[in-house]
């Protein structure tokens, strides 16, 4: 496959609600030379539907990924619960002879077959692994110098690990070292691999603001001046609904949270104005490019 | 002491529940659960839920308790974050487990309301969530490339086979 081309997932949460992620992702691409080719006719990754009918799930997800072989490029996504989707239909079709069978049935009646050519990852992993950290290293040109942030990594991206196979699902470090390159601290609080409680808003949204509010409160308690999140849907959890939270239990919590491509703009030379930080409802503009 | 009139009610219960669920993918692992309860203490929502309880509604599955378990609200809590699969000592797939539930319960007729919207915008957009034409504004002031339009008739048909189009009639 083409080194540094991928095929561009952008999901539903993102153009639903969270724009300032696509674009502060699309910044850094063109800053690296990554080049994001759009995905025509792209659909749901399939998660929101896994809880009424499993096979639907399946199959959305292996459409996707046929898309993806049909152009021969690696997918790339934004968003946690696309990436982990993704990822485990595939490893899983991949590896069960009989799943695939019975995924390239459905598929057939669209005149698809899974192959098991593709791969699709998060953009960290291709921050990560495919960029990689030395790489990152050097295009940092105004790294922070004082400032402390907290990162949550999300559920779908880490478990369950024996599908997804990326990182230790209980000490994750790959998002820590990403931020660490932009001269930022990482500290750590409690229960940092925890939920956000975002896919259960539908159903009840009482436990999933009680979740957030208790880690804002604890990335507060450690000293972050910031939360820096690589999925929207923790990011609505968070931000957007940070100040429903504060509104519901009396409190001032004011935490800006940053999606980890506008921390990574901010120090490699993109114009912060580039960065859609003022689509928060935290403002971050001010209190964390001051730091940069 | 006078003997109690009171009658006890034996608790319906359907053997063959728990083979019903193991013979579905993802539910196979529901037999070798012995109830240790590290499901329940890891999980994010049982520590804000007086009522979900991971633990206890695997249980009552391998107890035949049928029409309590996929008629029960709580089943529709689990947020799938798969942190009890990964940590459970017995490799019990319990978040699999609790999704072959709920699938079931909805073959039953039971389904909260949320899924039938989101059913619907799949099938009608590709999208999962209704974006509105002050986000596709949005996207143009941006200058971010449009959004990429889904094939609807692909999306009928995966949903006719996978017998996905009855939620949305329901």
């Amino acid at each position: 496959m083409p080194e540094g081309k991928y095929l561009f997932f952008l999901g539903c949460v993102i153009p639903y609600r969270v724009p300032s992620y696509e674009i502060s992702a699309r910044k850094v691409c063109e800053k690296l030379d990554i080049q994001l080719v759009e995905m025509p006719e792209f659909n749901c990754c399939g998660l929101p539907l896994d809880p009424v009918n499993h096979d639907m799930m399946l199959a959305l997800a292996a459409r996707n990924l046929c898309l993806a072989e049909r152009v021969g490029l690696p997918i790339v996504t934004l968003c946690n619960g696309c990436a982990g989707t993704l990822r485990k239909v595939n490893r899983r079709l991949k590896s069960d002879k009989g799943l695939k069978e019975k995924v390239n049935c459905y598929l057939k009646e669209i005149g698809m077959e899974f192959k098991g050519t593709t791969e699709a990852k998060h953009f960290i992993q291709v921050l990560a692994e495919d960029i990689g950290l030395e790489k990152l290293k050097k295009i940092v040109q105004k790294p922070f110098e004082k400032l402390q942030v907290a990162e949550h990594y999300g559920c779908h991206l880490l478990r369950p690990l024996k599908e997804i196979g990326f990182e230790n699902p209980e000490d994750p470090k790959v998002l820590k070292k990403l931020i660490e390159i932009t001269g930022a601290k990482c500290l750590d609080y409690a229960d940092e691999t925890e939920c956000c409680g975002a896919t259960i808003v539908g159903i009840n949204s009482e436990i999933p603001l009680m979740l957030t509010r208790e880690k804002l409160h604890r990335v507060k308690e450690a000293g972050a001046q910031a939360l820096i999140t690589i999925c929207p849907s923790c990011h609505l959890m968070f931000d957007t609904n940070q100040p429903r939270i504060e509104r519901k239990f009396g409190e001032k919590i004011d935490l800006p949270v940053l999606h980890y491509p506008q921390l990574l703009a901010l120090t490699v030379g993109i114009n912060p104005e580039d960065l859609a930080l003022k689509e928060h409802k935290i403002d971050a503009s001010e209190k964390i490019v001051l730091f940069c | 002491m006078e003997a109690s009139t009171e009658v006890v009610k034996p608790i319906r219960l359907d053997a063959r529940f728990r083979h019903e669920i193991m013979g579905e993918p993802g539910g196979e692992t529901l037999k070798v659960c012995f109830q240790c309860g590290t499901c329940t203490s890891g999980c994010p929502i049982a520590r804000f839920s007086r009522s979900y309880r991971p633990r206890q509604i695997i249980q009552m599955t391998q107890l035949g308790m049928r029409s309590k378990v996929l008629s029960s609200d709580t089943l529709w809590l689990c947020a799938a974050c798969y942190t009890c699969t990964d940590r459970c000592p017995q490799d019990v797939e319990v978040a699999s487990v609790l999704r072959v539930l709920r699938n079931l319960a909805v073959k039953e007729g039971f389904m909260p309301s949320i899924y039938k919207e989101m059913a619907n915008n799949v099938l009608g957009t590709g999208y999962a969530y209704k974006i509105t034409d002050m986000r596709l504004r949005k996207r143009e002031e941006f200058k971010l490339p449009p959004l990429p339009k889904a094939n609807l008739k692909d999306l009928a048909k995966l949903a006719k086979i996978t017998k996905f189009t009855k939620i949305t009639e329901t």
